[in-house]
């Protein structure tokens, strides 16, 4: 009987040489004559152990890692395939600590099964969700994710039920379910992981959106920089329809739902919502005023749900184990599980799914382990681009969408990138700048103009230029931004300059 | 009017196929970007009359998306992420060096045309910080020393 190999096919351990790994155990198996049946799954989200060779074993899968083409004939010299012991090897998968403390309900099978085979998606539990609403009726499926306390996924944390809702009552004839899969958001890349390494999930969890509001047409708005995700959904929605879990009349209900992945082109902006909506339409990403609401007037005019990859993809486990089940994770109004992306320098970065509550302490020493150089950590940006760097005063705080607004810091899509002692907030408020004029839309002047200011305004004060007034300056403008800005591209941009600027004044070279 | 130095009838093909989906712009746009390389400024007459709107629409929606190019491109390109992550993780050190390796600045080629170099804000590799990805696929983990490594890699493919 052939022994199951697994090498994950997700771009992180791709970006560290998993194909040429692949490679290499076929290879020396051919070689040695050993009948493997090798399996590229995503990855378990334990970058450091990329590429993470796993074997199935009667124990359960064993891991070795981080294995590279080198590796391969002492891992074979040594049994790995029987779960030999090597100095690569992690024990059993399941068992490693990083894991086993999670709580895996949005990405119970990312790393575990073949992306885009159906077969082990339905044997894993795929396709519950959709077959218990198919046997309720729209209003009732809207209550369970209600019930379940989801809160919008990418960033605005609004409740998705709500949101569901408004859609489902608005009058319009053909709506439509729009999944915001730009995740532009630096340091974040959940919903890539969703997408590449268990695409069914995002699939599924459209389609059961669809049957809650009465919409037969779904897009999901993908970024360009995401080729194996695009590769991976095609390939997934192609398996849904030949399986007719997508198509006129899926799974023999009669209820129809369509499918359709678009590229995004490079634009920051087009991950707000109006702005995707106008790219969707083939149309240059400006944000549109609101009112009126995507949920009333969307894509085409026509009432819309749009909705992050992660809010769509918790759908599914929603709706197979109750709304009740979710909520009974997490505090407070943070309800459920949120996919938390360690990233930057740190020792162990990852993909860590926890119930909220979390502290940020916990996250950065007992999961990450510190920093990658050794050095002190001295601030961590929660929430990409537009959120606060906190600073260790504050590692205390429970990762809770109300517990971070105290602080004026924001979860956002759940990033958290990691600075050492030598990082420069000064140089990080004037990127932050920069980073919102190169993305600016342009429709409305404090996001256009404000962060052009704000580049020499903080040019000025890196070079010592009357530093005193342009930091009033700089706050000044913050405040116009912050108050006067259409969407959060100009108006969160503030967060991280003047977070930089209040906790770490010595790097701005004031007392 | 002379010919133009781009395959005219691949354009029209990419536009009739894909003109009468809804918000058919974008296909459209990528359709033509992944056959020629870029979309030739000759192009948005052709999209204008295929979609019904005026050229100065056509010509806004390219200018607006970072990722449309109207020049060729050299034979890979790299896109180099300049994004919080990477920075944290000597991202800075890594683009001064690939500039001066490639003797180009960002938006640029080289002179014997094989490499043209982007910025890019994520490409989702955060965890395993700087990365930079060449004609697709993702290189993580990039140290000066690697960076060399991977496009000499790239070059001995070609």
């Amino acid at each position: 009987m052939s022994i199951k190999v697994f090498v994950p096919r997700d771009s992180s351990a791709l970006s560290l040489g998993a194909e040429k790994t692949a490679k290499a155990v076929a290879a020396e198996a051919a070689k040695r004559d050993v009948d493997i049946n090798l399996v590229r799954n995503g990855s378990r989200g334990l970058f450091w152990l990329e590429p993470l060779v796993e074997v199935e074993t009667p124990k359960g899968r064993v891991a070795f890692g981080p294995v590279t083409p080198r590796d391969v004939p002492g891992l074979f010299d040594a049994d790995f395939l029987n779960g030999g012991s090597h100095a690569l090897s992690q024990g059993l998968t399941e068992e490693i600590e990083y894991l086993k403390r999670q709580e895996r309900l949005t990405n119970a099978r990312v790393g575990i099964t073949d992306p885009v085979s159906l077969e082990d998606y339905l044997a894993h539990d795929g396709y519950r969700g959709l077959q218990n609403a198919l046997k309720m009726s729209p209003a009732e499926i809207v209550k369970q994710v209600t019930d379940s306390g989801l809160r919008g996924r990418g960033g605005a944390a609004f409740p998705t039920g709500i949101k569901w809702n408004t859609v489902l009552n608005a009058q319009g004839g053909q709506k439509y379910i729009v999944c915001n899969a730009d995740e532009g958001d630096s340091g974040t890349f959940s919903d890539r992981m969703i997408m590449e390494d268990d695409p069914f999930v995002l699939i599924e969890g459209m389609t059961i959106a669809g049957l809650a509001v009465g919409a037969t047409k779904g897009y999901i708005y993908l970024r360009v920089e995401y080729p194996h995700a695009h590769k991976n959904l095609n390939a997934a929605i192609a398996a849904a329809e030949q399986a007719g879990y997508l198509g006129a009349n899926i799974c023999c209900s009669g209820k129809a739902f369509d499918l359709e992945v678009r590229l995004g082109a490079g634009a920051y902006v087009c991950g707000e919502e109006t702005s995707l909506l106008e790219s969707l339409e083939g149309k240059r990403g400006l944000v549109r005023f609101k009112p009126p609401l995507p949920a009333i007037q969307g894509l085409f005019g026509k009432p819309t749900v749009i909705n992050n990859v992660i809010s769509l993809a918790s759908v599914p486990i929603i709706l197979d184990k109750g709304g009740d089940y979710y909520k009974n994770f997490g505090m407070g109004r943070s309800r459920g599980t949120l996919p938390i992306q360690l990233a930057g320098n740190i020792k162990r970065p990852g993909l860590i799914e926890k119930a909220f509550g979390i502290t940020l302490r916990e996250l950065l020493y007992d999961y990450g382990g510190g920093t990658a150089s050794g050095r002190p950590i001295k601030a961590v940006q929660v929430g990409g681009p537009l959120g606060s760097f906190v600073p260790e005063s504050q590692f205390d705080t429970p990762l809770d969408y109300e517990a971070f607004a105290a602080n004026w810091a924001v979860l956002g899509h759940g990033g958290v990138v990691v600075f050492d002692d030598t990082a420069d907030m000064a140089k990080m408020a004037r990127y932050a700048m920069e980073f919102c004029a190169i993305e600016s839309c342009g429709k409305c002047t404090p996001c256009r103009i404000g962060s052009t200011r704000g580049v020499e305004v903080m040019d000025k004060i890196i070079g010592n230029v009357d530093r005193a007034k342009n930091i009033a300056l700089l706050r000044d403008l913050s405040d116009v931004m912050l108050n006067s800005s259409l969407c959060a591209l100009g108006g969160m941009t503030p967060y991280p300059v003047l977070s930089a600027l209040n906790h770490f004044p010595g790097d701005f070279g004031v007392e | 009017m002379s010919q133009p130095d781009w395959d005219k009838n691949a354009v029209t093909q990419v536009i009739d196929s894909l003109k009468d989906i809804p918000g058919a712009m974008l296909p459209i746009l990528h359709g033509i970007q992944d056959t020629l390389g870029y979309i030739p400024k000759g192009c948005v007459p052709m999209i204008a009359n295929a979609l019904n709107v005026s050229r100065a629409e056509v010509h806004g929606v390219i200018t607006f998306y970072h990722y449309y190019r109207d020049t060729p491109p050299g034979k890979h390109t790299i896109h180099l992420c300049r994004a919080e992550s990477c920075q944290s993780m000597n991202g800075i050190e890594l683009e001064t060096h690939a500039k001066a390796k490639l003797g180009i600045d960002y938006h640029e080629t080289t002179s014997d045309g094989d490499f043209s170099l982007e910025p890019v804000y994520c490409l989702g590799n955060c965890g395993c910080s700087p990365a930079i990805s060449i004609d697709g696929e993702v290189y993580g983990r990039v140290s000066p020393e690697r960076f060399d490594e991977i496009l000499d890699d790239v070059r001995a493919q070609a």
